[in-house]
């Protein structure tokens, strides 16, 4: 008889699991001959967990951690990395992205794309994107939400161009950091770290070349829920492990399950082990309360963003195989 | 509408559907044929199909219209473009 679907099918012996990343880690940067790692820190709970974890594998010395405002960050994001930084013995390395990303013309583009939707949005404007529909049988598609200088909010349902231009647009913040990322580890000598949970990772909820890019990536196979295990018995800070996952990349808060994710994370969590281990819709919709077309459109989901979403794990396709001695 | 009209319809979303989705590959679309079930279109593609009917047919599609019934095949697509055109 299988184990009931329930949280507990997630439960793992956290300082196990953190001892054997911290293992693999050392053994995997060592393999690709780098000398420590490099990673950006945002005070969310993955990229926390990802320090801890690189410090138990090579010393607070050996690990350079950065932190990477730009315009629309939050300040409690700034606070809480650097909070753990200092718990681990790390000094990050502040890195102001906002005048690189001025440059590229990030916030220009993007804004010029809201107003093909919204033509008043101006400086002291905020926006975000949110996924809509999904329910009553709708296919999902994307709305801008936008709040004017008065507070006032309004949601507009963005044709397909205008969202590709403003998540274009706002891309760059993934890719502008991974360049600084790797600028430090060629100085350094230092391995790159990806901090996606098996969640992002899996549904590819990542920018290709961004935060996607990484020379290792040390939770990719742990569920969000196993990661804040992982969060408590490292004894990160109570700010961190009560974090809600945001995006922390448009002008208002953004919720990765409004962004992405058709459930939140604890949901998502059950949702995806439940796919992954081939357990019918009618137990995934008793397990999170849902309608039996509910749970079935969230399988259909998951199965159609691993599908959307491939290109970006894609390497480069080759005209024809090419040997390398040490790929 | 006459026939012609509705051959037209599902005419014009094929050609759309065989340039920018399957980018001239030898997909046969059947009038009938699932863009889901055949992964012709992921939900962004369908984001960009009701894009395409509006600007081409002249008209708003609503946010309870982006049903498969109306847009997962060309006979749906036609049969939903004649009705919103009444």
């Amino acid at each position: 008889m299988s184990v009931p679907l329930t949280p507990e099918v997630l439960a793992i012996d956290a300082a196990a699991e953190a001892a054997r990343i911290a293992s693999g880690l050392r053994d995997a940067v060592v393999n690709l001959r780098r000398r420590g790692v490099v990673l950006g820190i945002s005070g969310g709970v993955d990229s926390s967990v990802c320090l801890a974890l690189a410090v138990r594998a090579f010393g607070a010395e050996r690990v350079c951690a950065l932190m990477m405002p730009e315009t629309d960050s939050s300040e409690q994001s700034a606070v809480r990395a650097a909070e753990v930084a200092a718990q681990f013995g790390v000094t990050p390395i502040l890195e102001n992205i906002a005048p690189a990303l001025d440059a590229l013309g990030c916030y220009a583009r993007r804004d010029r794309a809201i107003r093909d939707v919204v033509p008043d949005y101006t400086e002291g404007w905020r926006s975000k994107i949110a996924i809509a529909g999904g329910r009553d049988g709708t296919f999902n598609y994307f709305k801008l939400v936008v709040q004017s200088p008065d507070g006032t909010q309004t949601e507009h349902r963005l044709p397909h161009r205008t969202y590709l231009e403003i998540v274009a647009a706002t891309n760059f913040k993934q890719r502008v950091r991974k360049i600084v990322e790797y600028h430090h580890a060629d100085r350094l000598n230092y391995a790159v770290l990806g901090t996606p949970n098996r969640l992002e990772y899996d549904q590819g909820f990542f920018v290709k070349v961004g935060d996607g890019a990484a020379d290792v990536k040390p939770i990719a196979h742990l569920y969000k829920r196993q990661v804040y295990a992982l969060a408590a018995c490292l004894d990160l800070p109570e700010a961190v492990r009560n974090a809600a996952p945001t995006t922390d990349t448009y002008s208002l808060a953004q919720g990765q399950d409004e962004f992405y994710f058709a459930l939140p994370w604890q949901a998502m969590d059950l949702a995806l082990w439940a796919a992954n281990h081939q357990r019918p819709a009618a137990e995934l919709a008793a397990c999170l309360g849902l309608s039996h077309d509910r749970a079935e459109f969230v399988f259909r989901d998951i199965e159609s963003k691993r599908r959307a979403t491939a290109y970006l794990h894609a390497a480069a396709r080759l005209m024809e195989p090419v040997p390398l001695a040490f790929g | 509408m006459t026939k012609n009209c509705m051959d037209d319809i599902k005419t014009i979303v094929r050609e759309f559907l065989v340039r920018d989705f399957l980018v001239g590959a030898d997909v046969q679309l059947a009038d009938d044929t699932s863009f889901m079930q055949r992964h012709v279109l992921d939900s962004t593609g369908f984001i960009e199909l009701i894009s395409f009917v509006e600007e081409r047919f002249g008209f708003s599609v609503s946010d309870a219209e982006m049903l498969p019934e109306n847009f997962d095949s060309l006979a749906n697509i036609e049969a939903y473009v004649r009705r919103k055109r009444g």
